[in-house]
């Protein structure tokens, strides 16, 4: 899968799920999500499950932080590594 | 010294000055003033009213309703106002509360205050004013009913009770703060000592008088033989019209919540006018945004600045004047400064120690000015206050003194300067942290686009604890909550950046012009 599209399907989910009404332009790929609440602890656990779920990957423990969630492009790092 | 002397020396000394002036040029001398109130006296004696009673006034702002508080004072007894605006129902379970012997009120309020009168079980006597304005009402009515005999104006004791404040109470029902003339006196003398008021000044009258602000407004001038300018509710409210007020009555000092200082920088055109008079500012009541303050001092640059701090209970006991100009970078609101010269503070933990200076805890102040307690509520006043072997056998042998718990949380600086930091009851904890959602107000009245800002918390089943902001900004467009988020994240930990943002064209108000957090707790 390309890094883009990786990019594009978290991007909609979070928005979706913790950022009902933002303008789809403010999210980038390096807004921070953990460090400024829009990803909570609680959130955090939602979003891992559906990594896990959309690209058939496992997340340990210790990556779910701020070192590899706190913006879409870590994300899609995080993600495309363990396809 | 009594409030009704302040009044009897300034007739002696000032008889032919301006005393109280309402828009529109209609004004009252002294001497008036004076002659107006032994009336008012003499009627209310006539109807039973004594030494120690309580005479309610339901009123709007007008000569009329001054003349009726020395006329109240001036029999022995306490004045009980309440607000004009206030459900009749609210108002008539302030009167049946504090069972007042004589209410004054006016026609328009007259049904619907006789019905929850009834409701309350209560029957004081009515002096119904057909309409109130210039004092010309009051006297109407007085002339209504033949003249009553002459009686001498009584100089209570200086622990007598001089007026009763209603503020809302946690029971929902409100609570009576009861003043005595020396809580008053002592304060009006430190306004003297501090503001130097002359006879040419011209007071601002914008609290309404069931507010304790409305203490500076109006006993400090007429000590002085200065002039008090009344602001009726409807133009207090209107920026522009309260602007060419403030021109038109020639004000010299005003004094208002930052709230309204707010509106008129937004608002009031205050570039286009002549204040040139005005030569002191004060304000208090809640913590004025830096950005409003900031943009007030470029427009009015020369006046003295003060904030006053201090709840109902003690009054103003703390002030800060600040600096004669403000820096461009400066982010945190003023401090609330040191401790009047007629008061004394102490910071406390928990416990009611005083704690290691410089450390966080709440406010106590002890002194003249600190109330009694509340009306009928024993237990609601034990709980109020402290009283402590702090401070005891300084001036007195007692082994304790007591002191008023103001439930603010401060800091104490360099020079006996007390920095807030919130408000005790609004101290939460999330996640395990104490969160001081004051702060985070702060730090949301740092962002150029918020206009006003109030942050609450509220149970949730996900988090435990779910903080909002409610936002109004300054062009009515919403500001982009992952903006917002990151915004706070330069100046907050990340527990304390608010969950959930709520957009509205104005924040709600209470009567007294400040954010009205209950309406905010039950908004969806």
């Amino acid at each position: 899968m390309e890094r883009q599209a990786i990019v594009d399907k978290v991007k909609n989910y979070v928005l979706a799920q913790f950022l009902p009404g933002e303008d789809p332009n403010e999210l980038t790929p390096d807004t921070p999500l953990m460090t400024t609440g829009i990803l909570d602890s609680l959130a955090t656990l939602k979003l891992v499950t559906f990594l896990e779920q959309e690209f058939n990957i496992t997340v340990e423990a210790h990556e779910a932080d701020a070192e590899n969630l706190n913006t879409l492009d870590q994300i899609a790092d995080l993600v495309s590594g363990k396809l | 010294m009594t409030l009704q002397r302040y009044l009897e020396d300034a007739v002696a000394q000032h008889g032919e000055r301006v005393a109280v002036r309402e828009p529109g040029d209609v004004a009252i001398t002294y001497r008036e003033l004076g002659e107006l109130s032994d009336r008012l006296r003499d009627r209310l004696v006539a109807l039973g009213v004594e030494p120690g009673d309580r005479v309610g006034i339901y009123l709007r702002k007008t000569i009329d309703t001054v003349a009726s508080i020395f006329g109240i004072l001036k029999t022995g007894a306490a004045y009980v106002p309440v607000d004009p605006s206030a459900p009749p129902a609210r108002n008539a379970f302030i009167f049946g509360n504090c069972s007042v012997k004589v209410a004054i009120t006016e026609s328009r309020f007259e049904a619907g205050l006789r019905k929850h009168l009834a409701e309350e079980k209560a029957a004081p006597e009515l002096i119904v004013i057909d309409e109130a304005g210039g004092g010309v009402g009051l006297k109407k009515a007085l002339d209504a009913s033949p003249r009553a005999p002459q009686s001498a104006t009584v100089y209570t004791s200086a622990d007598a009770l001089a007026y009763i404040l209603y503020t809302s109470g946690s029971t929902g029902k409100p609570k009576g703060v009861m003043l005595t003339q020396r809580n008053a006196t002592s304060f009006v003398d430190w306004c003297s000592e501090t503001f130097e008021p002359v006879p040419s000044d011209v007071f601002s009258s914008h609290a309404p008088f069931h507010f304790d602000l409305s203490i500076l407004d109006i006993y400090t001038p007429l000590k002085h033989g200065a002039t008090l300018a009344l602001i009726p509710e409807d133009i207090g409210k209107e920026p522009q019209k309260l602007a060419q007020l403030m021109v038109d009555a020639g004000i010299t000092v005003w004094y208002s919540t930052p709230s309204i200082l707010s509106l008129l920088v937004q608002y009031g055109k205050l570039e286009e006018k002549d204040l040139s008079r005005i030569r002191t500012v004060l304000f208090a009541g809640e913590v004025f945004p830096i950005v409003h303050l900031k943009a007030l001092h470029k427009i009015l640059p020369k006046p003295r600045y003060f904030n006053l701090y201090g709840p109902t209970e003690t009054n103003v006991c703390t002030f800060y004047e600040l600096p004669s100009s403000i820096p461009a970078d400066r982010a945190d609101p003023f401090p609330i400064g040191v401790v009047c010269s007629h008061l004394e503070a102490a910071v406390v933990d928990d416990e009611g120690n005083v704690v290691t200076k410089g450390e966080r805890g709440e406010l106590v102040i002890r002194g003249a000015s600190v109330t009694p307690g509340y009306w009928n509520l024993p237990e609601q006043t034990a709980k109020a206050y402290l009283n402590s072997g702090i401070g005891a056998g300084d001036d007195d042998k007692r082994a304790e003194v007591r002191w008023y718990k103001t439930g603010d949380i401060v800091t104490e600086e360099a020079g006996g300067v007390y920095i807030y930091a919130g408000r005790k009851d609004r101290m939460v904890k999330k996640r395990g942290y104490r969160v001081e959602l004051g702060e985070i107000e702060s730090c949301l009245y740092r962002h150029p686009q918020v206009r006003e800002a109030a942050v609450i918390a509220l149970p949730d089943d996900e988090l435990g604890l779910k903080v909002r902001a409610h936002l109004s900004t300054r062009d009515g467009e919403r500001i982009s909550v992952i903006a917002l988020k990151g915004f706070c994240a330069q100046h907050l930990p990340v527990y304390m950046i608010p969950d959930v943002f709520a957009f509205h064209g104005e924040l709600p108000k209470t009567s007294t012009e400040k954010t009205d957090y209950q309406a905010l707790m039950r908004m969806e």
